[in-house]
């Protein structure tokens, strides 16, 4: 099985969206985690509202409310191109940001959860040893949520792979571009006779999932094995 | 050192309104649970903001409800030792022990790692996880992180409640060394007599969220007023004792205030000062000095005062020179020996030796 420039294009251009995507959210999702677990404030509810939705609202819906936003001729879009230059629509940072978006809610679920499974006495204990709250959570918290860390970041990774539809709302199906395995597999099937090629993506997408999964497992082992936990 | 507290809180069972003053030593917090010690300790450690009071460390002021002052506890450089320890689980001893050490203020000098190391006996655990710490060991790190981030205060909040009988007898020892070793006022938090007597100077004993009584430990659990609040069977005096010698046969001579007593198992040097806790059932009383009897211990004693409780027995306080000694007898015998203050009379007694500074002696903490 030989695979073509523009399908070498789609896996590169899928791996590169996704990690940029996880990259980018873990900061603000272990920050967005941290509040939802451990701090009470006026507007939380609405916080936790506006972090689910994407995993509620069809994704064309949050596509098209990206392309409103961020599109040229958007709010956001149209200051960040004005005043840095920067422009996400039709291109793969913006198909970053969709994937991104798309995965924020399953990355900060997930943290969210392994925060609330550190006992908050411990962090009372590291504040009683002289350690600010930056501190405490830094030495205590981060490293005992670490594998909750490591499952929102593959969550989110395998979020990002899989996105096809607020993908290809907001950035389209441009081969080389922004067209991601998702794309380029609906594109071959949009075609007579594009039956062995949407084949030949598909299985690539499952070596690229298992792969993901095995990596995870062993770095999650590793990990709770620096923790103290096995 | 002292500690000023003056703290009113209303929980949804109980309402705690306490104000106490604590200096150097070790100053016990004594109470049933739910009477509000473990509020008192957090609100001093900063832990918990009770809605109104003030509490002051060396002139201070770390919290103060109606000036909105409120120090957060990394600020208050007041260590703490749980109930259950809270050891960082993804830390070595080592790193457990340096975790608080760089955030001692520049020229204020903690103890020495080492000797703390020492004091506490732990040197072999250093590279252990917390996992494979039996209980009293986490207590032992626990207790030596806390004096290494050189507190001015420590607050232990109840740290043998969660052992058992002889991981406690196994702990007892290093508290006392600390007690007596560490430059540091210590704020002892506890439901058990038996501790406070040991390691105690000062107490306070809490019902229902209010100081019932507060003083020296020696006088104050010889009070027969105190008796209902400590427990019929754990209620007792403590005598400062000096060790005269040891007997071939195992007994030690102690001299105390009007005697000399015969006790089994002391461990300290002739010439050591050491406390006795004697408890009030242990001490029979006597109209004339007994013979033939079993005891040696026998000890002429004024009747101070007593207290009637619920039951049929009666409290009495007894002087003896300085010190007090707290005996419990049946109200019937009291009446049939006419029982009154002022009367001379004797006491005979079975006490327990509390070997303090037996051990650690002459490795003073700096």
């Amino acid at each position: 099985m030989t695979l073509e420039s523009a399908e070498w294009a789609a896996l590169v251009l899928s791996l590169k969206v996704s990690f940029v995507a996880m990259l980018f959210s873990l900061p603000p999702a272990i920050a967005v985690a941290w509040l939802l677990a451990r701090r009470e404030f006026w507007g939380k509810t609405l916080l936790s509202t506006l972090v689910h939705l994407p995993l509620v609202l069809p994704p064309v819906v949050t596509g098209y409310l990206l392309l409103l936003t961020f599109g040229r001729n958007g709010a956001v879009g149209g200051f960040l191109e004005s005043t840095f230059g920067i422009v996400l629509a039709f291109r793969w940072t913006g198909a970053a940001l969709a994937a991104a978006i798309m995965g924020f809610p399953l990355t900060v679920r997930a943290i969210r959860l392994s925060i609330e499974a550190v006992d908050p006495r411990l962090e009372a204990a590291a504040a009683t040893l002289g350690a600010g709250r930056l501190g405490a959570f830094g030495r205590v918290t981060l490293p005992l949520i670490a594998p909750g860390v490591l499952a929102g970041a593959v969550l989110g990774f395998a979020k990002a792979m899989g996105e096809f539809g607020a993908t290809i709302t907001f950035v389209a199906n441009i081969p080389g571009q922004t067209q991601t395995l998702p794309s380029a597999i609906y594109a071959f099937l949009q075609v007579p006779g594009g039956e062995s090629g949407a084949i030949r993506l598909v299985l690539l997408s499952l070596v690229v999932a298992v792969g993901a999964v095995l990596v995870s497992e062993g770095l999650a082992r590793r990990v709770a094995r620096g923790i103290g936990q096995k | 050192m002292s500690l000023s507290v003056r703290i009113c809180h209303s929980f949804s069972d109980f309402t705690l309104d306490v104000a106490f003053e604590a200096g150097p030593g070790v100053t016990a917090i004594f109470g049933p649970s739910g009477a509000g010690k473990t509020s008192i300790a957090s609100a001093v450690a900063g832990l918990f903001a009770p809605s109104r009071g003030v509490v002051e460390l060396d002139g201070r002021r770390l919290y103060d409800a109606q000036a909105r002052v409120n120090v957060p506890p990394h600020k208050r450089r007041i260590g703490t030792v749980f109930q259950d320890g809270r050891l960082f689980p993804h830390l070595s001893v080592a790193g457990n022990l340096d975790f608080g050490v760089r955030y001692v203020p520049r020229g204020r000098s903690g103890p020495d790692r080492e000797q703390v190391i020492g004091l506490m006996d732990i040197a072999a655990l250093l590279e252990r996880r917390p996992l494979h710490l039996s209980g009293g060991e986490k207590q032992r790190v626990a207790l030596a992180r806390a004096l290494l981030m050189a507190p001015e205060l420590l607050i232990m909040d109840e740290p043998l409640a969660a052992l058992d009988g002889p991981r406690k007898d196994e702990i007892l020892p290093y508290l006392e060394r600390l007690a007596d070793g560490a430059n540091v006022p210590i704020l002892y938090v506890s439901h058990s007599v038996a501790e406070i007597a040991r390691l105690a100077d000062q107490i306070i004993v809490l019902r229902d969220g209010r100081v019932a009584r507060s003083g020296n430990v020696g006088e104050v659990l010889s009070d027969p007023e105190v008796v209902p609040l400590m427990g019929v069977r754990e209620a007792g005096s403590v005598l400062n004792a000096q060790v005269l010698g040891h007997d071939a046969d195992g007994l030690s001579r102690l001299a105390v205030n009007g005697g000399t007593l015969l006790i089994p198992g002391v461990q300290a040097d002739p010439g050591m000062h050491i406390r006795l806790r004697v408890l009030a059932q242990d001490v029979l009383l006597s109209l004339e000095a007994p013979s033939g009897l079993s005891s040696y211990n026998v000890l002429p004693v004024v009747v101070e005062a007593l207290h009637r409780g619920d039951g049929p027995g009666m409290a009495v306080s007894l002087r003896l020179g300085g010190d007090r000694l707290l005996a419990r007898v049946m109200a019937r015998a009291a009446e049939e020996m006419r029982l009154r203050p002022g009367l001379a009379c004797y006491a005979i007694l079975k006490a327990t030796a509390v070997p303090r500074g037996d051990i650690g002696a002459g490795r003073e903490l700096g």
